[in-house]
């Protein structure tokens, strides 16, 4: 935990709407160590998938900066790699030439790309779907063949915007696990949105909250539960105690408002 | 087994309506007597289409129609597809276009034929030109549209992973808008028929439309007819050949092929 890979320094974004100006974000500022699971945790409507977009690349700030392995973020970039609440695929494709298509776009080699599609297939456990179309597949598998496009450019950084949002509960935890298994496998500085305190704790080596908006870095917690979190862990009663912690946090908000 | 009765069933019912009602015709002109020049009987309209087409006279027509019909609608399709896609692309083209197209579009083109004559000529390339302007407002808009409603999640996540323009354009937004194109296309195929009818309507030497036009001076009913049924017959193959390319092309969306069936 020495290297700052991500440095979000007083970002703002200000969208400009019908109704006059929207601040999404105000004064948010975190960072994200080499080989980190930083969750971001906040209301709905705080402004956290603007924050993912910002890094992404998909949107300029109005304000502050933020600096990726210490150049600021100008547009989209190679070493990044993106996952949606909705797994986005195409649908005329094959889950093979889903996960593929980041190395397309990228101009990489496509034949290495493939066996390193068939590789992360492997490791999500869909090899056996290589050829199968998406509306072939469950929810969870459709959303673990986009983690598995999310990192076949080997980005170092991984976002991911509330991926287990559209998924039941039973799915969901299984998701947990899974990525957590993908990612010590696979050791990506990870951004994670989401806001299910749960699904933070679990996965997170540091939480950020966010207020609701103008969304602003409110508190950042450190996770020190043991790797690897298994079920289990979820009944540890430290874990439930970070829980109820976060929880307070947010009533407190609710009433702020 | 069971599924072999319905099929049966699809295939059978039709028939018998069909029969029945070529039963009333018959028996309607015998009980009123109504003169062979209003309507003939469907005995004189199959001796019609067996002179027609075993005898040889009706291919020429029949073929001159196909043709206008054939190039016409590729003709349109193929430009409406390309300045469609110009028009979803640019913003520019879009604004200096839209008031236009919104203007040509409540125009009923069909009005176009008599000056289209004047210009292009009696023969086919009157026709062909008649059909490709019919067909390029429906093609034309859908692909527009098509292009322009594609999943913005998609086009981010396309972003993201720093795909080009073109890139996008050729393989996310044009699959994703299959559904509008093909549809576009399925009734540009109806459209571009009534083109051709009209064209030839007003100033033909050959094809059905002027078949019909020909005998309905001569109040050659059965003739009449049996250009009809030929129409009917040149429609209903274009549609299908047009759903068939759909539901094999637009392999992903079994709903949308379907659908497209319903609102033609």
């Amino acid at each position: 935990m020495s290297d700052i890979l991500l440095q979000a320094d007083k970002l703002a974004v200000t969208y400009t709407s019908t109704r006059g100006p929207v601040v999404a974000l105000q004064d948010l500022s975190t960072r994200l160590h080499q080989g980190e699971f930083l969750s971001v945790l906040g209301p709905s409507g705080c402004g956290k998938s603007t924050l993912l977009k910002v890094v992404a690349g998909l949107l300029r700030p109005s304000g502050g900066s933020v600096t990726l392995a210490g150049a600021p973020i100008t547009g989209p970039r190679p070493d990044v790699g993106i996952v949606f609440q909705q797994p986005t695929l195409l649908p005329w494709q094959t889950v093979l030439d889903n996960v593929l298509l980041p190395v397309r776009t990228l101009g990489m080699d496509l034949a290495a790309g493939r066996d390193k599609a068939m590789q992360l297939l492997k490791l999500v456990g869909l090899d056996k779907f290589a050829r199968h179309y998406p509306n072939e597949l469950s929810g969870g598998m459709q959303q673990r063949v986009g983690i598995a496009r999310g990192i076949i450019h080997d980005p170092t950084l991984l976002l991911m915007d509330e991926p287990f949002a559209a998924l039941d509960a039973m799915t969901r935890e299984h998701m947990m696990l899974e990525l957590q298994r993908i990612w010590m496998a696979t050791g990506k500085s990870v951004v994670f949105i989401t806001h299910s305190i749960p699904e933070a704790v679990f996965l997170s080596d540091r939480i950020a909250v966010l207020s609701a908006r103008p969304g602003r870095t409110i508190r950042e917690v450190e996770i020190d539960l043991p790797r690897p979190r298994t079920l289990a862990t979820m009944a540890d009663p430290r874990f439930t105690e970070i829980c109820n912690e976060l929880r307070a946090l947010f009533t407190d908000l609710v009433k702020f408002d | 087994m069971n599924l072999m009765h319905e099929r049966l069933k699809t295939v059978l019912y039709p028939l018998i309506t069909f029969a029945v009602l070529l039963a009333v015709w018959e028996i309607a002109i015998r009980v009123f007597k109504v003169p062979n020049f209003i309507l003939p009987t469907p005995v004189s309209v199959v001796q019609a289409l067996y002179r027609g087409y075993v005898e040889g006279l009706y291919w020429q027509h029949f073929f001159f129609t196909l043709q206008s019909m054939l190039f016409g609608y590729l003709l349109g399709c193929t430009l409406a597809f390309m300045l469609g896609c110009l028009f979803a692309e640019s913003r520019t083209f879009e604004r200096m276009l839209y008031p236009f197209v919104v203007a040509l579009q409540s125009m009923p083109k069909v009005a176009l034929a008599p000056l289209i004559i004047v210009w292009f000529g009696f023969g086919i390339e009157s026709k062909i030109v008649m059909v490709a302007l019919v067909c390029f407002f429906p093609m034309f808009i859908n692909t527009a549209m098509g292009l322009k409603h594609t999943n913005p999640a998609l086009l981010d996540l396309m972003n993201a992973f720093s795909a080009s323009r073109w890139h996008i354009l050729t393989r996310i937004k044009i699959p994703s808008a299959a559904g509008h194109i093909f549809a576009g296309l399925q009734i540009a195929i109806v459209l571009g028929l009534i083109g051709a009818v009209v064209a030839e309507f007003v100033s033909s030497t050959k094809g059905l439309g002027h078949l019909i036009n020909a005998s309905a001076v001569n109040l050659e009913t059965n003739t009449m007819f049996a250009a009809l049924l030929s129409l009917a017959v040149l429609g209903i193959l274009g549609s299908q050949v047009v759903r068939l390319l759909h539901a094999k092309v637009v392999f992903w969306d079994k709903q949308a092929s379907s659908q497209a069936i319903v609102s033609e």
